[in-house]
């Protein structure tokens, strides 16, 4: 079976050795058990730091072997930064806001609708 | 000649509007990342509105926090990263041409290890939650310790239901999606060539089980529990 002449797509994929998975697999183990036990040592913000380093160590792995962005084209890669460019506008401008006001407002636990709610029954 | 030649060739499942079943695998693959990035914005949604509660709450999501029950949580987090595996396996049993009782096995396993994490967190954490008065609503009950603080544990605890709900409700959709895919293999449907509802299903897999990475450190390692002492 010979390829098209025209096309720039191989029919043979890039097929990932079970020992790379076993490896990842492994390796997010071992991640899981480190980030819970750093939970319980006091390290102050660092904890915070730690465990959100060690979740996206972990995220790379996955993204990278299991879903196979390693192997994949570029216009893949392209739109996975996009995703995660775009979460960054998202995240930096409500925390850009937040941060530069002082709120008083202490928001009143939903329950306390419910006698409100109930006259209508 | 030679389009009639290669149209004898092509293999099943090959839609004609594509060049080779390749560019159909290439294209298939950016069309679920474009719909992954949907769904990072939709998660991310609520990732920023947790991260700014918690900002101005800390002291009250820190306690909330630690009535949540870190094995479980660690147990899923295993079970998923395992089910993430499978998953991996029953897509490469596939594309390497194996017979459909190893694609077959595959799925059953992610299946099971799925459905695993579900009941986990129904019997042993929702259940207990509701148990312990700390479900948000009419049955949730202050306690003492908690002071001033109350109403936002309330509320660490609406995040705590409705991000680790809208996961729980994404994994019984892969539950379902597997369970098509079960049958298209029993169906002898894929093929060393065709595997592209595998290949997509088990990106959408992959990302639940991101969400999860995120939830688990975010809802129940961050609360300060090495203040709870010996555990």
């Amino acid at each position: 079976m010979s390829g098209h002449p025209r096309s720039d797509h191989p029919h043979s994929e890039h097929i990932v050795p079970v020992s790379v998975y076993v490896g990842v697999f492994l390796a997010l183990l071992v991640l899981t058990a480190l980030t819970t036990g750093v939970a319980f040592i006091d390290l102050g913000p660092l904890n915070t730091v730690v465990a959100l380093t060690i979740a996206v160590i972990k995220m790379l792995l996955v993204v990278l072997f299991f879903m196979h962005v390693r192997y994949n084209k570029g216009l893949t890669r392209i739109v996975i930064v996009a995703a995660f460019f775009w979460l960054g506008i998202m995240m930096t401008l409500m925390l850009a806001d937040e941060l530069t006001r002082h709120w008083d407002m202490y928001p009143e636990p939903w329950s306390v609708l419910l006698p409100h709610l109930l006259r209508f029954f | 000649m030679a389009d009639m030649a290669a149209h004898s060739t092509h293999p099943q499942g090959f839609a004609h509007q594509f060049e080779d079943i390749g560019q159909q695998r290439d294209a298939g693959r950016l069309g679920m990342w474009i719909f992954l990035a949907t769904e990072i914005l939709f998660f991310g949604g609520m990732f920023t509105a947790y991260t700014i509660y918690r900002e101005l709450h800390l002291a009250a999501f820190e306690t909330g926090s630690r009535l949540l029950e870190v094995q479980f949580g660690a147990t899923n987090t295993v079970v998923l990263i395992c089910s993430s595996l499978t998953m991996a396996l029953a897509i490469r049993a596939a594309q390497t041409g194996k017979k459909k009782g190893s694609i077959i096995f595959w799925l059953i396993l992610t299946m099971i290890l799925g459905a695993a994490f579900l009941g986990l967190k129904l019997r042993f954490e929702w259940y207990h939650d509701y148990v312990e008065h700390i479900v948000p609503g009419v049955g949730f009950r202050n306690r003492t310790e908690w002071g001033s603080l109350a109403p936002q544990v309330q509320m660490f605890m609406c995040f705590y239901f409705f991000m680790t709900g809208l996961h729980a409700l994404h994994m019984v959709i892969g539950i379902g999606i597997l369970t098509t895919l079960l049958i298209m293999a029993a169906r002898n449907r894929f093929s060393s060539e065709y595997y592209a509802p595998l290949e997509i299903s088990g990106l959408y897999w992959h990302f639940v089980d991101i969400v999860w990475i995120f939830l688990f450190p975010l809802l129940y390692l961050i609360g300060g529990r090495y203040t709870m002492g010996g555990h």
